[in-house]
């Protein structure tokens, strides 16, 4: 038998490294793979938990018609109707639930109103879209449309 | 969104607009190409013991894994969070052909490329530890692994694990590059992309990049070191370049042809982007300039008895246009795949950044890379012919 491993000791050497590299990836993977990961897929069990227990960050709708009604009802008269506040004005639980804590500041139209009307050809033809770079000679688009009712 | 949309001609779905794989990814195979080809090119030398390209077989290995140490960076640059890569390992997700590509690329610079280079100059790195002094000594002697035998019997030993390990590295090898074909085969929804032939073409490809990349830097170490140039070495690396590329052309084209008489839906789409967007990468760098001119010089050069001197020069430009032609190709699959819409009714612009992540600068970086780490590796491992350890101690 030791006859047969004459010369080879080097690759026992070897062997033993490559033993001691698989060991420490496997150390490393028990410390450092979360507990339970893959029991519901590829993500980590409790990050359901930790996710449900996240405060809101919107508050909807309803919160913000309760201070803003005239706002909200000649927004739903118009094409925005089907647009939540919070999806220009950002998310405001944190104004929502105290007011004082938080002043929402008003987008900037050059920027916000392309990322739904920029013209592109795979829109369809029926929703309002325009060239921003030309349509308005750089002047902000609500010196001529209402962002509430923005039919002219 | 403006200045994109400006270079969309017909009907485009608005996430198809720019680009998603960008010139990094163009790198990525490119690289893992020259990597298995190089790797192939020293296997079958060592495997059918071709003697006459011997002098190449340690160059090659090295040129091997200076360019796989930098594989995995256009990666890891286009993605950010390199931390994360990490994840691949310890958190596999076995149904992913890209997340699975983690293993195949350790399995080869582990099991196959190291293990090869290691078996092979293990006698070397003994003698080198013995004879050197300071922090290079510490290097050579951690390398040993603290065995200092070099007996007869010992270098049998490695001799014919080596060999073992070369015949396991040949498929890997294939499994390397092939896998890289595979992963863009496999995209069903992308008619450019999505053929069984595309593993094929990407191997192949791959070696006759890998062999065209040893060829130059054969030429060029043995320039730089004022050395003379084995010229039957080199006319048999030529020669395979030229089988090879005759191959790879060949099944290019019986891809081309199919697609062609086929004539699919997707067709006059893909004919359209042939004609206009990548007239320039397809036909005139991939098909003329780095295909049919390199066949041809190296056709001119197996058909007249040239002179050394000539053979040189027309080996080094056979090899140049070789590499911007496989480069070309590259660019043709992964930037020509996303040019048109998926609608067949639209088409896009990729425009290349400059100082970006993952701009035309950090592309020349990461092309520039692997011969400074080549630099350094054939200086800790010297893969010349005069630098091998003398036979008898």
């Amino acid at each position: 038998m030791r006859q047969r491993f004459e010369g080879s000791a080097h690759l026992i050497r070897l062997a033993v490294v490559a033993a001691a590299f698989v060991l420490l990836f496997l150390l490393i993977r028990r410390a450092v793979v979360p507990a339970g990961f893959g029991q519901y897929g590829h993500f980590r069990p409790a990050a359901l938990k930790e996710i449900a227990a996240r405060e809101p960050v919107f508050a909807g709708r309803e919160a913000c018609a309760g201070c803003h009604d005239e706002i909200v009802q000649a927004k739903d008269k118009g094409p925005h109707a089907h647009v939540g506040c919070e999806a220009c004005h950002g998310a405001l639980a944190v104004h929502a639930n105290d007011p004082s804590a938080l002043k929402p500041t008003l987008p900037v139209p050059l920027h916000l109103c392309p990322t739904c009307h920029e013209a592109d050809a795979a829109k369809p033809k029926s929703f309002p879209q325009v060239a921003s770079l030309t349509h308005s000679g750089g002047a902000s688009c609500v010196e001529c449309h209402n962002a509430h009712q923005p039919k002219l | 969104m403006e200045s994109l949309v400006s270079g969309v001609q017909g009907f485009m779905y608005p996430n198809e607009v720019k680009l998603q794989w960008s010139l990094l990814i163009v790198l990525y195979p490119y690289i893992t190409g020259l990597v298995a080809g190089a790797f192939i090119l020293a296997s079958l030398a060592r495997v059918f013991d071709v003697a006459v390209v011997r002098p190449i077989y340690r160059l090659s290995l090295v040129t091997a894994l200076a360019f796989l140490l930098v594989a995995p960076l256009p990666l890891q640059l286009h993605l950010g969070h390199p931390e994360r890569s990490l994840e691949m390992y310890l958190t596999p997700h076995r149904t992913s052909a890209m997340a699975m590509f983690g293993f195949v690329y350790l399995w080869y610079l582990t099991v196959v490329l190291l293990l090869e280079i290691w078996l092979d100059y293990r006698k070397d790195i003994v003698l080198a530890s013995r004879s050197h002094t300071g922090p290079l000594k510490w290097i050579y002697t951690a390398l040993t692994l603290g065995s200092q035998d070099i007996s007869p019997r010992a270098l049998h030993v490695d001799e014919r694990v080596g060999f073992a390990v070369t015949l396991i590295g040949i498929p890997s090898a294939f499994l390397l590059h092939g896998y890289v074909g595979f992963i863009f085969g496999s995209v069903k929804a992308n008619p450019w992309w999505s053929t069984p032939l595309m593993p094929v073409v990407f191997l192949l490809s791959a070696m006759v990049s890998g062999i065209a990349a040893v060829l130059l830097v054969y030429q060029a170490s043995s320039l730089l070191r004022r050395r003379p140039i084995d010229m039957n070495c080199l006319d048999a690396v030529a020669r395979y370049l030229f089988y090879v590329f005759i191959v790879d052309f060949s099944m290019e084209m019986l891809d081309l042809i199919h697609r062609t008489y086929e004539a699919g839906q997707s067709f006059h789409t893909l004919d359209f982007m042939v004609h206009t967007r990548l007239f320039v990468s397809q036909i005139v760098l991939q098909i003329f300039g780095g295909t049919l001119l390199p066949l041809s010089i190296l056709a001119l050069t197996l058909a007249f008895s040239l002179s050394p001197a000539v053979r040189r020069r027309l080996y080094a430009v056979a090899g140049v246009t070789t590499l911007i032609g496989i480069f070309a190709m590259r660019w043709n699959v992964v930037i020509g795949g996303q040019l048109f819409s998926k609608s067949y009714l639209g088409y896009t612009t990729y425009k290349v950044a400059f100082a970006e992540r993952e701009g035309l600068t950090m592309a020349i970086v990461l092309m520039i890379l692997p011969v400074f780490i080549l630099w350094a590796l054939v200086r800790l491992l010297p893969p010349w012919d005069e630098s091998r350890a003398v036979e008898n101690l």
